[in-house]
C-alpha cells in the first residue's frame, strides 16, 4: 500500500489563521489541504512532501454559497455541492456542467471549488509514483532538469486539467486571495493563471482562495463541453468553456470563450469570442469561423491521454458543439455519445 | 460420467453462490486482509533502468536504518525459477542482471510498510547500463547484447513451425487468396486486487504462505525449488483472489521473498504491492504482430490457411513458450480448415514480462482471422454470418492439427445473435456512423496437459461426512471471483441431495486440500466438476449401500434430495440424509471419498502438440453495434448481443456473469485498454518505461462506459463436462473485439486492423479514405522472420496419425517403444 | 512524531485510538481497528475500491487523513447487515443476481449504492450507473450490478 510521508496536520477556523501558519513557513512547507483528491496523491508520490497539512475542513464561513450581486461561492463548496445547488443549474448552466462532469461521483463529495481551481498541473510524466520517476531521472517539474515533453523547452509544459477554471473565466468570475500580510485582495479568476506548469498559479503562497464571485448572470447563457476517454475518473484532454450574452434571435452582445487542457493555464479565445459579437448563433458560418479562430488558441502537448494531433484536431468540433447548445439547440445524442451524461437543464 | 436422467437438485438452478454472504460482508479473506501477531513488512527495490549489469549494491546504510530487520539481495537467492520447466529464467530478486524497469533487486523488511519504503532510497545500486529492445523487431534485428543467456538464438526466445498438409498446393487451387497483416496490442489483468502475500514460519519450522494466486499447486513447486526446501514443509493457501484474469498465475518473485525472510526472521513477513508494482507483474497480453494467408473458394469454403505470428514477449519466459503455440493452436477449432500451416516467434524485449491473460494467446490470432473473415465475405458477397454458419466445424472432427472437437454449439450462437441483433434487417442498411459486426471463437475447457510433465490426475476431490450429516468438500482448486467454489459445493450437494449451504469448502489449501492445477486455462469446471462428481457418486453409492439394507429397497432405487434418501417408488419411504450418513458411518467406519480427474489423451502426438488438445471446447458468437462519428471518429458501443455454448450452466447467474465479464474486459480491449511504453531521447537519457502505471491513465471502462448486454446461453450438455458443463470464462471475450472492428466497417467503411480500435486511428482512416486511399489503418507489413523448416503433419484425412514425419527425434522415440 | 488520539463513530459505535499521524482512514480501518472488509486498489482515489460513508456521504477512505475523522461517522461495509445478521437488501440482492463476482470491489459498490438508495428509491438505470460511476468493477460488466440495485431498490420500497 502507498503510504502518506510523514506531516503535521493542523485544522484551524479561519482563513485568516491558516494564511498566518503558511506566512509562517517557506513556501511548500505548509501545505493548503481542501478535499485532499489532488494533495494527496501527491504526497503519496512524493510530488509534494510538506511538513505541515493545513486543513480547510474548519474553516466555516468558505463552505456557503450566498446570492449578492450575481452569486458568491464558498472555496470550500464541493463539487458535489455544487451540482446539487439549483442556482447554479439555472443561471450558470455550464458551471453545472462543468462541476458534474469532475472526476466521479466520490471524488465530487471530497474535491472543493477551491482545490479544483488551485489543481496542479498534469503531466505523464510528472503524476507517476516515486520510483518511477526516479527511472527518467525525474522532470523539470520536480527533482529534475529537463522536460521530457519537450526537452528544449526551458519551461514546464504540464497541463491545466482543472474544469472549473475555464468556465469560471468564462463567466467572468473574480476569486477572493485572503492573507495575514494584506488581508485580502480580489482577482479576476483569468488573473490567477499563468501558462507555466510550475508556476501556474500567482496565488502567494501564504494566500488563502476563499471565494468565488460570480457576476449576475442576466441575459448570459453558458455552456461546458469535456473531452475524455472514460464517462467519468478523467481529468479533461480539451475542454470548451463558452458564455454569451445573447439577444432576440440568438444576437451574440458578449461572448467569451476559454480552452481547457490545452496549455499550462486555461487558454481564452478572445478573439473568436470576438468574432461572434453581432452576428445570430444561428449562422452557421459565424461559429464555423469562431471554431477557427479558437482552434489556432490550442496547443496541446503530448502529454495527457489521446494523441496530440486528434486532440487538436477536434477543438473545432468542440467548440462548434458549445456554440449550437448556446444557441439553444438540444445536444443531448452528442452529450451522451462523448460524455455518457445528458447535462442539460434550461437556462 | 454424469447422470443421465440430468440433475434433479441444484444444478441448473439460478442461486445464491455458496461465498455470496462472504463476499457481500467484507468476510471473505484476501491476502492482505490475512493478520498474524509480530507481522513485518516487505518492500522490493526495483530496478530503475531498462537493461543493465549490477556491478555492486550497497545495502549498509538501509540496514543501519531505524526498524529496518532484514535487506536481502539476489546473492540470497541463488536458485532462479519460472512457471515453465523450460523457462526457469526468473531471480527472486536479480543476482547480475536487470531486464526491465521494475525488475526487483533488493527487499527490505521492516516494522512498518512506511520504515520499509523510506529505506529503499538507502540503498545504492551500481548499473552498467546496455543497450535496451523496446520492439520484437528491434530485438530480432540487434541479435547482441542478449537478453537472456538460453533461447533459440539471439533474443529469440521461441520459434515454432507446423505445416498440416500441403498449404501451397492449397493456396494454388483456391478460386481467391487473402493475405492481411493485423496488429494487436498488448494488455493487462488490471485486477482490482494488488498482489499481496504473507509467509509465516509454522511453529514446528516448517513454512506457510497465504497468497493472492491463482495457482497455489504451481506455487508450492516453485517455493520448494527456489528455497531449497522439501514441498511437504511448505502449505501454500490460495487466498479468494480480488480478480485474477491469468495475471496471477505465476509464481511471483515476492512470494519467494517473504517466504525466505520469514523463515529468516522466524516471523511473519507480509507484502502488499502498489499498483505500479502490479503493472510490473504483468504477464498480460502479448503484443502480436501476424499475417493470415487464407485461400477460398467462391462459396467461401476455406481451402487452406497459413498464419504467421510475431510475439512480444517482455523480458522473462513466463508461460511464453506456450503462448507462442497458442497464438495459433486454436485457428482451426471453430471453421473447417483442411490444410494449415503455423509459424511462431517470441522475442525478448526490456519490458514487464508477457503471459496468460484471459485468452492466452489466442484472442489476437482469433481477431485477425475474424476480421479477415468479414473481409472474405464482403469481397465475396456473401452475408458475414451465412458464410461462418456454411463453414462451421463439425462435431466430432479431430482438425488438421489434430485438436479433438466434440459438441459445437457455434451454429446455435450464430443464429441467436443474428436473430436478436435483427442482423438481417440491420446490417448493411444502418444509417452513415451505425454499423453492426459478427465474430465468433472459441476456447479451451481446460488444457490438455499441466505445465510440467506427468501422468497424475489434474484434479482431485475429497470428501468428509459424519454422523452430524455434515459433508465437507476439499479441493485445491482457486476462487478467483469465477465461482470455483460454487461449482464443487452444487455438484456434491447436487448428487447428495442435499441443501449448497449444508457443504462445507476447504479450497485452495496445499496441505489440507488434494491437488488441483489451479484456476486458469477455463479448466476448473470440467476437471473440477469431474472430481467433484467421481468423489460425490462414491459418498453416494456408500450411503445407499447401507440404507438400502436398512429400507430394504435395492440401492438402484434410491433418490438422494432434499435431504432425504429414499425410495423413487414409495417416496415416504426413506430416511433423512443425516440419517444415511449414521447408517454408513456405523456399517463401513469413517467416511471419505476422494474422486479425481485426468484428460483424454491427445490424438496430437506431434512436439508440440500438447499446446492445443482440451477435453472439449466451448464456442461464441457475437454481435456489436457501433456509434461512430464520422467528423472526430468518435466511438461508442450501445449494444452487445452474445451467445455463447457452455454445454450446460451449473449456476446460470454465475454463468452469466462470466460472459458479460467476458464482454467487458474484450470492449476495454477493443477500445481503450493498452499498455505501451515510452523511450525518452536517447541523447538524453536511456530510459525506457512503462507509459503510465496507474489505475488512472489504464483506461478501464468505467459504469458509464458499459453498453446493455443482451446474452444467451446456449446449452448442448457435452458428454465429456460435468452434467454436460463447458468453460464459460475466457471464451466469451474473443469475439468481441473483433466485432468491434467489423462494426466500424459497417458504420464508415474503414478497416481498423489493429487493436485497440481509437478515434484518432479511425479518423486516420477515414482521412485516407477521403483521399481515395484505402481506408484503412493497421500495420503495413510483416516482417522476415527466418522460422524453421516446419514440421510436417499430415492431416487426418491424408492418413496421418497425429505424427510429424520429419522429427528424428519423435521417430527415434517411436522405433524405441 | 507521536500518535494521535482519535475518537470517532465507526457503524455506530464509539471508537478510540491512537494512531500513527501519516495515516489515512483507509489504514485505520484495515490496520488498527481490524475493519478489512475496506479493501484498496490504487490508494491514489483512481479506482474507488476504499469508498466508505463519512457523515453519511460516499467517499475515498486512501484520500482521508485519519486526523480529519475526529468526531466523524463512519460506516464500512461490516455495519451494513443487520443486528441479527440479516442481511442489507442490496447485500442480499448483490449475492444473489452476480453482483459480486470477486468480491473485491463489492463493499464499497454496496456503500455508494446505499447512499444511492437513501436518497433515491427509485433510481433509472442510467441513475445507477452515474452514481457507481467512481467504482471500478475487472469482474462482472457491470450490468449484473446495475440489476442487483434495482432489485434491492424494489425490495426496500416493498418494505417500506
Amino acid at each position: 500500500m502507498m503510504r502518506l510521508p510523514l506531516f503535521r496536520y493542523m485544522a484551524p477556523r479561519t482563513a485568516a489563521e491558516v494564511s498566518a501558519i503558511l506566512a509562517d513557513h517557506a513556501p511548500g512547507e505548509a501545505l493548503v489541504m481542501a478535499g485532499g483528491t489532488d494533495l494527496l496523491p501527491n504526497m503519496k508520490r512524493r510530488q509534494q512532501t510538506p511538513a505541515i497539512v493545513v486543513s480547510l475542513t474548519h474553516v466555516a464561513d468558505i463552505r456557503k454559497a450566498s446570492n449578492g450581486n450575481g452569486m458568491v461561492l464558498g472555496a470550500g463548496l464541493t463539487l458535489a455541492e455544487l451540482t446539487r445547488d439549483p442556482r447554479i443549474r439555472m443561471h450558470y448552466r455550464g458551471l453545472h456542467q462543468a462541476a458534474a462532469q469532475i472526476a466521479n461521483p466520490l471524488l465530487r463529495n471530497m474535491g472543493t471549488l477551491g482545490g479544483n481551481l488551485c489543481l496542479d498541473t498534469r503531466c505523464n510524466y510528472y503524476d507517476q509514483n516515486y520510483e518511477w520517476r526516479q527511472a527518467i531521472g525525474f522532470c523539470m517539474k520536480k527533482e529534475g532538469t529537463t522536460c521530457w515533453v519537450a526537452p528544449s523547452s526551458d519551461r514546464c509544459l504540464a497541463v491545466s486539467s482543472t474544469d472549473a477554471a475555464p468556465m469560471l473565466i468564462a463567466l467572468g468570475a473574480k476569486v477572493m486571495l485572503v492573507s495575514r500580510k494584506d488581508g485580502g485582495r480580489i482577482v479576476p479568476l483569468t488573473d490567477l493563471y499563468v501558462n507555466d506548469g510550475i508556476g501556474y498559479l500567482t496565488r502567494r503562497h501564504d494566500e488563502v482562495l476563499t471565494h468565488v464571485l460570480l457576476p449576475p448572470a442576466a441575459g448570459w447563457t453558458s455552456v461546458y463541453w469535456k473531452l475524455r476517454r472514460r464517462g467519468s475518473f478523467d481529468f479533461p484532454v480539451l475542454s470548451v468553456a463558452a458564455a454569451a450574452k445573447l439577444g432576440p434571435g440568438a444576437m451574440v452582445d458578449a461572448a467569451r470563450i476559454v480552452l481547457g487542457a490545452v496549455a499550462s493555464r486555461p487558454m481564452e479565445a478572445s478573439d473568436a469570442a470576438a468574432s461572434l459579437v453581432g452576428k445570430t448563433l444561428h449562422d452557421d458560418a459565424a461559429i464555423a469561423a469562431a471554431a477557427d479562430a479558437a482552434y489556432a488558441h490550442a496547443k496541446p502537448m503530448d502529454n495527457t491521454d489521446f494523441v496530440l494531433h486528434w486532440r487538436k484536431r477536434v477543438v473545432r468540433e468542440f467548440v462548434t458543439y458549445a456554440l449550437r447548445e448556446l444557441r439553444g439547440e438540444d445536444m443531448r445524442e452528442t452529450r451522451r455519445k462523448y460524455g455518457r451524461q445528458d447535462l442539460v437543464w434550461v437556462s | 460420467m454424469s447422470d443421465p436422467a440430468g440433475p434433479r437438485n441444484t444444478v441448473g438452478r439460478a442461486r445464491r453462490r455458496v461465498d455470496g454472504r462472504a463476499k457481500v460482508t467484507g468476510a471473505t479473506r484476501f491476502a492482505d486482509d490475512v493478520v498474524l501477531p509480530r507481522t513485518v513488512h516487505c518492500k522490493l527495490l526495483r530496478s530503475s533502468v531498462p537493461h543493465g549489469t549490477i556491478r555492486s549494491i550497497d545495502v549498509s546504510k538501509a540496514e543501519a536504518h531505524p526498524g529496518v530487520l532484514l535487506v536481502l539481495t539476489g546473492k540470497d537467492f541463488p536458485i532462479p525459477f519460472g512457471i515453465l520447466p523450460v523457462s526457469q529464467d526468473e531471480d527472486p530478486l536479480c543476482r547480475d542482471r536487470v531486464r526491465f524497469v521494475g525488475d526487483p533487486v533488493a527487499a527490505i523488511v521492516a516494522r512498518d510498510e512506511a520504515t520499509a519504503f523510506d529505506a529503499l532510497d538507502l540503498i545504492d545500486v551500481d548499473y552498467e547500463i546496455l543497450p535496451t529492445r523496446a520492439t520484437p523487431l528491434e530485438a530480432y534485428e540487434n541479435p547482441s547484447p542478449r537478453i537472456h543467456e538460453y533461447g533459440e538464438e539471439g533474443n529469440v526466445h521461441k520459434r515454432v513451425s507446423f505445416r498440416f498438409g500441403d498449404t501451397d498446393e492449397a493456396f494454388a487451387a483456391s478460386d481467391h487468396v487473402f493475405e492481411d497483416v493485423f496488429f494487436f496490442q498488448g494488455n493487462t489483468h488490471l485486477p482490482i486486487e494488488q498482489h499481496a502475500s504473507i509467509a509465516a514460519p509454522d511453529p514446528d519450522g516448517k513454512l506457510t504462505i497465504w497468497s493472492s494466486t491463482q495457482v497455489p499447486h504451481y506455487l508450492h513447486r516453485a517455493l520448494a525449488r527456489a528455497l531449497d526446501m522439501p514441498a511437504a514443509h511448505i502449505r501454500v493457501v490460495a487466498c479468494p483472489n480480488g480478480g485474477g484474469f491469468g495475471g496471477k498465475t505465476d509464481p511471483f518473485n515476492h512470494e519467494i521473498v517473504v517466504a525466505k525472510a520469514a523463515m529468516i526472521l522466524g516471523r511473519p513477513v507480509k507484502i502488499a504491492l502498489n499498483r505500479e508494482e502490479v503493472f510490473y507483474c504483468h504477464r498480460g497480453r502479448h503484443p502480436v504482430l501476424m499475417k493470415f494467408k487464407t485461400g477460398v473458394r467462391s462459396d467461401g469454403t476455406i481451402t487452406a490457411m497459413h498464419l504467421k505470428t510475431f510475439i512480444d514477449g517482455g523480458a522473462y519466459g513466463s508461460y511464453g513458450v506456450a503462448s507462442t503455440f497458442y497464438t495459433g493452436a486454436l485457428q482451426t477449432v471453430t471453421y473447417r480448415i483442411p490444410r494449415y500451416r503455423f509459424e511462431a516467434c517470441r522475442m525478448f524485449t526490456n519490458k514487464p514480462p508477457c503471459g496468460p491473460k484471459r485468452g492466452h494467446g489466442t484472442p489476437q490470432p482469433r481477431f485477425g482471422q475474424e476480421v479477415q473473415l468479414d473481409k472474405i465475405a464482403e469481397a465475396l458477397s456473401l452475408d458475414p454470418a451465412d458464410l461462418r454458419l456454411s463453414i462451421v466445424e463439425r462435431p466430432g472432427t479431430v482438425t488438421a492439427n489434430y485438436m479433438h472437437v466434440q459438441t459445437i454449439g457455434l451454429a446455435d450462437c450464430i443464429a441467436s445473435v443474428v436473430r436478436r441483433s435483427d442482423w438481417k434487417t440491420r446490417f448493411r442498411k444502418l444509417p452513415h456512423g451505425r454499423g453492426l459486426g459478427l465474430a465468433c471463437s472459441s476456447y479451451l475447457s481446460g488444457a490438455g496437459l499441466p505445465i510440467y510433465w506427468n501422468k497424475l490426475p489434474h484434479s482431485g476431490v475429497q470428501l468428509k461426512l459424519d454422523r452430524s450429516g455434515g459433508v465437507t468438500a476439499f479441493c485445491g482448486a482457486t476462487e478467483v471471483g469465477q465461482g470455483s467454489d460454487d461449482v464443487l459445493v452444487n455438484i456434491v450437494a447436487e448428487i447428495l441431495g442435499i441443501d449448497p449451504l449444508d457443504v462445507r469448502y476447504v479450497t485452495g489449501d496445499t496441505d489440507l486440500t488434494p491437488v488441483d492445477l489451479g484456476s486458469y486455462s477455463s479448466r476448473v469446471t470440467l476437471m473440477m466438476g469431474n472430481a467433484a462428481i467421481q468423489a460425490a457418486e462414491r459418498a453416494r453409492d456408500l450411503l445407499a449401500g447401507a440404507v438400502s439394507k436398512k429400507l430394504e429397497v435395492p440401492a438402484s432405487r434410491l433418490v438422494f434430495s432434499e435431504r432425504r434418501v429414499f425410495d423413487a417408488e414409495d417416496p415416504g419411504r426413506g430416511v433423512t440424509f443425516q440419517e444415511a450418513v449414521v447408517l454408513a458411518e456405523t456399517e463401513l467406519g469413517t467416511l471419505g471419498t476422494t474422486g479425481s480427474y485426468t484428460p483424454p489423451r491427445s490424438p496430437a502426438r506431434y512436439k508440440g502438440g500438447g499446446v492445443g488438445p482440451s477435453p472439449t471446447y466451448s464456442y461464441t458468437a457475437c454481435v456489436v453495434e457501433v456509434d461512430v462519428d464520422p467528423v472526430t471518429g468518435w466511438i461508442r458501443v450501445p449494444k452487445v448481443w452474445i451467445a455463447h455454448d457452455i454445454g450446460r450452466a451449473l449456476n446460470p447467474v454465475l454463468a452469466r456473469g462470466q460472459v458479460e465479464g467476458s464482454v467487458y474486459m474484450g470492449l476495454g480491449e477493443a477500445l481503450m485498454e493498452e499498455q505501451t511504453f515510452r523511450r525518452l531521447p536517447p541523447r538524453l537519457s536511456p530510459a525506457l518505461v512503462h507509459k503510465f502505471p496507474s489505475m488512472l491513465e489504464y483506461k478501464s471502462p468505467t459504469s458509464l462506459d458499459m453498453p446493455e448486454v443482451d446474452t444467451e446461453l446456449i446449452e448442448h450438455p457435452d458428454p465429456r463436462g460435468p452434467f454436460g458443463a463447458k468453460e464459460v470464462g475466457q471464451g466469451p471475450l474473443l469475439p468481441v473485439m473483433p466485432a468491434v472492428a467489423n462494426a466500424v466497417y459497417d458504420a464508415v467503411g474503414v478497416r481498423i486492423d489493429e487493436v485497440p480500435i481509437t478515434p484518432e486511428k479511425i479518423l486516420r482512416a477515414l482521412d485516407d479514405l477521403a483521399k481515395g486511399k484505402p481506408g484503412r489503418y493497421g500495420p503495413e507489413s510483416f516482417p522476415e522472420i527466418r522460422y524453421p523448416e516446419p514440421m510436417l503433419v499430415p492431416t487426418p484425412w491424408e492418413g496421418g496419425d497425429g505424427n510429424a514425419v520429419n522429427d528424428p527425434e519423435r521417430q527415434r522415440a517411436a522405433k524405441m517403444e | 512524531m507521536p500518535l494521535l488520539q482519535l475518537s470517532l463513530e465507526i457503524n455506530g459505535e464509539p471508537v478510540e485510538t491512537a494512531v500513527a499521524p501519516y495515516k489515512t482512514l483507509l489504514e485505520v480501518l484495515r490496520e488498527d481497528l481490524g475493519l478489512t472488509g475496506t479493501k484498496h486498489g490504487c490508494e491514489l482515489g483512481e479506482c474507488g475500491a476504499c469508498a466508505v460513508l463519512v457523515d453519511g456521504q460516499p467517499v475515498l477512505s486512501c484520500l482521508v487523513v485519519a486526523a480529519a475523522c475526529e468526531g466523524r461517522r463512519v460506516e464500512t461495509v461490516e455495519g451494513m447487515a443487520g443486528r441479527d445478521g440479516a442481511l442489507h437488501p442490496l447485500q442480499a440482492a448483490f449475492a444473489d443476481l452476480g453482483g459480486a463476482q470477486c468480491g473485491y470491489c463489492t463493499p464499497a459498490i454496496l456503500l455508494t449504492a446505499r447512499k444511492l438508495l437513501e436518497t433515491n428509491p427509485e433510481p433509472t438505470r442510467d441513475e445507477i450507473a452515474d452514481a457507481l460511476s467512481g467504482n471500478l468493477c475487472r469482474c462482472t460488466g457491470y450490468n449484473q450490478i446495475f440489476e442487483a440495485v434495482e432489485e434491492a431498490a424494489a425490495r426496500l420500497r416493498a418494505s417500506r
